[in-house]
């Protein structure tokens, strides 16, 4: 399952997808460890597999929860997607 | 003393089906969708819908829940005790005194959809009261690809409610009106409800009539969600659920921009979550996991 987290506005759209039958596969989870905004947290979805998935409370702020590591400037250092050996995450912007 | 009209009010019902005596069924149960503007209740004997009742959820969701539980099972002679397991759905699941289990509506929608459109649905836009949600699922009804955003309520029913009071049109018939233009106009260009609602007060200053407005404001809606299905990609069949699939002007702009047509609906679209929820409970009593 490709999992959307996040939202779209007058300003764009700002979802991290997670690829939920990669993700299960991994059993350590580092992608949490790694953000450093920690919005990131294990729990069992609808089917009973332990998926990553962004916490409730950082779903509408997004983009700036994840400003840290998307500098105006353009840089792009993503801890997360770094972290995940699967390639399970992926950022829409 | 001046009556205000409550434009924005649709109708709360229940229903019972007079085939199914329920206590011939093997196994009962209920889904309960809290919605963040309506509740419905959905009770099934045996994976065949008994009984269902859909109304306003109200400023206190356990008590929503409830109601329309209530209102579900009135005149059945069936009791919460009867039910072998009630799962909770929807904005308020986690709120819901009596279930046996919360699932997100994403799964229950999808699980709903599949029973209700048939399995050949494949991509389903849930257009509920406060958000929107683009899902993709496989032939058993198993989420694929979700996408839900409910940070804005472009798109929502809520947004609907809002225009049909400052347009002063029941929300019932803003649909069928908007398709009463000789000519299709540009979309409202904002998408912000509110000023959305500004634009189209313009409008209707300009000269607009306030057919051509509801047509502009079901075409920017409708234009809105089809961005989140390009997100997640669409595939046929294709099936809308939530409030505004029973909105005409909307669906056959959201069918035209999208070139495909939506699954017709055999239920009331607005139940498809506590459908799924009802149908999940039934695979929790069959595996066992039911308490």
């Amino acid at each position: 399952m490709i999992a959307n987290y996040g939202y779209k506005d007058g300003s764009g759209d700002f979802f991290i997808s997670i690829d939920t039958n990669k993700c299960m596969e991994c059993e350590e989870k580092p992608c949490m460890e790694a953000c450093p905004a920690g919005i990131l947290e294990k729990f069992a979805d609808d089917y009973n597999d332990v998926v990553v998935g962004v916490k409730e409370e950082h779903r509408k702020k997004i983009k700036y929860s994840c400003a840290e590591c998307k500098p105006a400037s353009g840089k792009r250092n993503l801890a997360c997607q770094a972290a995940c050996k699967p390639d399970a995450i992926a950022h829409t912007w | 003393m001046v009556e205000v009209k409550e434009f924005w009010r649709w109708k709360e019902y229940n229903w019972k089906n007079p085939d199914i005596q329920w206590k011939d069924a093997a196994v009962i149960t209920a889904g309960v969708d809290v919605g963040s503007v309506s509740s419905q209740a959905v009770v099934m004997c045996d994976n065949e819908i008994y009984a269902f009742a859909n109304m306003r959820t109200g400023s206190d969701s356990p008590n929503g829940a409830l109601n329309a539980m209530k209102w579900a099972l009135e005149d059945t002679g069936m009791t919460l005790d009867d039910i072998h397991c009630k799962v909770g759905t929807g904005y308020g699941r986690v709120n819901v005194p009596f279930a046996d289990r919360a699932i997100t509506e994403i799964a229950c929608h999808a699980k709903g959809a599949n029973y209700m459109y048939g399995p050949t649905v494949r991509t389903i836009m849930d257009m509920g009261g406060q958000d929107c949600k683009a899902i993709r699922c496989d032939e058993k009804g198993k989420v694929v690809s979700f996408l839900m955003n409910d940070k804005c309520a472009a798109g929502t029913g809520r947004g609907m409610e809002s225009f049909a009071s400052l347009l002063g049109v029941s929300i019932e018939e803003v649909g069928e009106l908007s398709l009463q233009v000789e000519e299709e106009p540009p979309p409202v260009s904002n998408t912000c409800v509110v000023f959305a609602k500004t634009e189209a007060t313009g409008l209707l200053r300009s000269g607009w009539s306030t057919e051509k407005v509801l047509a502009a404001y079901c075409s920017a809606m409708a234009h809105r969600v089809v961005s989140l299905l390009e997100r997640i990609g669409m595939e046929e069949d294709f099936a809308i659920t939530g409030g505004i699939a029973k909105n005409v002007g909307v669906v056959s702009r959201l069918e035209k921009e999208l070139g495909v047509k939506a699954l017709k609906p055999r239920y009331d679209t607005q139940i498809a979550g506590a459908m799924g929820a009802a149908l999940f409970a039934k695979a929790l009593v069959e595996k066992g996991e039911n308490r």
